[in-house]
């Protein structure tokens, strides 16, 4: 007899998907080194000067990490889309929503987590001071998850699309906009050596706010684009 | 629920019924737009501050009202079309879209011109000129992603989605860009900073805003009897409504 608890569902969805992207380390390579190059764009478009890099270096970072997401989330569906696999999941006797959650945990492991070890680099050459550097870890790790909740409602409603990279930016740019405000605003208090707490715990609420009610969301969208 | 309610989801019904108040609501937008264009520009004094140029307000503040009306009736008329699979919902929130879309592009264009005597720019990101910018992308994206799937009834539900979404970020994002907006910078515009408007002022304003909300309803009318219409077409009704309005 299968085991068809909720639980061991969504870790057959999650190793399934992290499995997947191990076997072709190359495309969860692409956000990240999108992430370094449009970082390295900066300093050479406005020119090095160690004060104004220091100046704008968060709102870089955060902003190159948005249109990575933005990257990343056009391919999290398509593939299952194309295959079928996305049916026999909505087919599934449990939620989901809760299988959805665990693709979009994979996801984040393979494609957000590298952007947060890599952000250090990132700091270290737009001149960002190395004490701040722990907060814009914090801001990134806090604020990615709502990135890709938000950004799978995105791409679960373009999914039918044809072209559908374009539309999804319309689509989830908006939406990011409070994580953008609160992660690059933290990140800048932490440079000028201000406390981080406030906007931390609400970028925290945000997450918790997103991975409740966004598969669900996601879910209603995916059924709609599978019709 | 009343019958009415249940009749007015029938898109014959609906396209019908609503071709009288679509005309009367246009002549009565039209009459209120008269009266109150009237006594913004010519019976109301000018004030003490800004002179002249404060009249913009009676463009300016009735369309920034609708602008928001109109998210949260395409948002609640999407809802309705999704859990009821009701047509005429749908049809309803597809036409609010450029509605709303217009006036805040509107509320932006009026405020801008008013930003450049008033604050000497003409954009500030203010919390609330960024507010309403923003509120600008998400109807965007609602017509962008209705538009862009072919099948009429997947593009409204999809839609909907978007819609509810996006009503469940609005205070999420006005309340974000404010904070924003305070850290950044202090308060240095104040916008209408008189307490109390003086009547002369107000019913102007209130016979304005009147006749923007009728003008809302009566073009909503129009474009979502003219949507049904085209969604329905190869309907008996349809072709029959067609026939007997061509001579």
């Amino acid at each position: 007899m299968p085991d068809h608890s909720p639980g061991s569902a969504f870790a057959a969805v999650l190793v399934r998907d992290l499995r997947l992207h191990a076997r072709s380390p190359g495309d969860a390579a692409n956000p990240v080194l999108f992430l370094v190059m449009v970082t390295a764009l900066f300093p050479l478009a406005i020119g090095a000067s160690t004060e104004v890099l220091a100046r704008i270096a968060p709102g870089i970072i955060w902003v190159a990490a948005l249109l990575s997401s933005i990257l990343s989330m056009d391919t999290v569906f398509r593939a299952d889309f194309e295959d079928g696999t996305l049916e026999q999941l909505a087919l599934a006797p449990s939620p989901l929503a809760l299988l959805i959650l665990a693709k979009l945990a994979a996801h984040w492991l393979v494609t957000a987590l590298p952007l947060i070890l890599v952000s250090p680099l990132l700091a270290l050459w737009m001149h960002f001071p190395a004490t701040a550097i722990p907060a814009l870890m914090a801001t990134l790790a806090l604020g990615t998850p709502v990135l890709s909740g938000v950004g799978a409602i995105a791409a679960a409603l373009t999914l039918g699309v044809g072209r559908g990279g374009a539309l999804l930016a319309l689509l989830a740019l908006p939406l990011y906009v409070p994580v953008l405000i609160f992660g690059a605003g933290a990140a800048d208090a932490a440079a000028s050596g201000l406390s981080v707490s406030g906007p931390l715990q609400l970028l925290g609420a945000m997450t918790l706010f997103t991975i409740t009610l966004a598969p669900i969301a996601v879910a209603a969208g995916l059924r709609i684009s599978l019709d | 629920m009343p019958v009415w309610f249940y009749r007015l989801s029938s898109p014959p019904y609906f396209y019908t019924r609503c071709k009288p108040w679509a005309r009367w609501l246009g002549a009565v937008s039209g009459a209120a737009m008269i009266v109150g264009l009237f006594g913004a520009l010519v019976l109301a004094p000018p004030d003490y501050q800004q002179g002249e140029s404060y009249r913009i307000i009676y463009v300016h503040v009735p369309a920034a009202w609708m602008s928001l009306f109109a998210y949260v009736f395409m948002a609640t008329t999407a809802a309705i079309g999704l859990i009821w699979r009701i047509k005429v919902a749908e049809c309803l929130a597809r036409s609010a879209a450029p509605l709303g879309a217009s006036f805040t592009f509107l509320t932006l264009a009026t405020g801008s011109l008013w930003g450049k005597p008033m604050w000497g720019t003409w954009w500030v990101w203010d919390a609330r000129l960024t507010s309403e910018l923003l509120l600008l992308f998400l109807y965007m994206g609602y017509m962008a992603l209705n538009s862009a799937i072919d099948d009429p009834r997947r593009a409204a539900r999809a839609s909907g989605v978007l819609a509810l979404v996006g009503v469940v970020n609005i205070p999420v994002i006005h309340y974000s860009v404010e904070w924003w907006s305070t850290l950044h910078q202090g308060p240095t515009i104040t916008r209408l900073d008189a307490p109390a408007i003086h009547l002369s002022m107000l019913v102007p304003l209130l016979l304005m805003a009147f006749a923007f909300t009728t003008y809302f309803c009566a073009v909503l009318l129009l474009r979502t009897r003219y949507e049904l219409l085209s969604r329905e077409r190869h309907t008996e009704w349809a072709k029959r409504a067609v026939r007997e309005a061509s001579p």
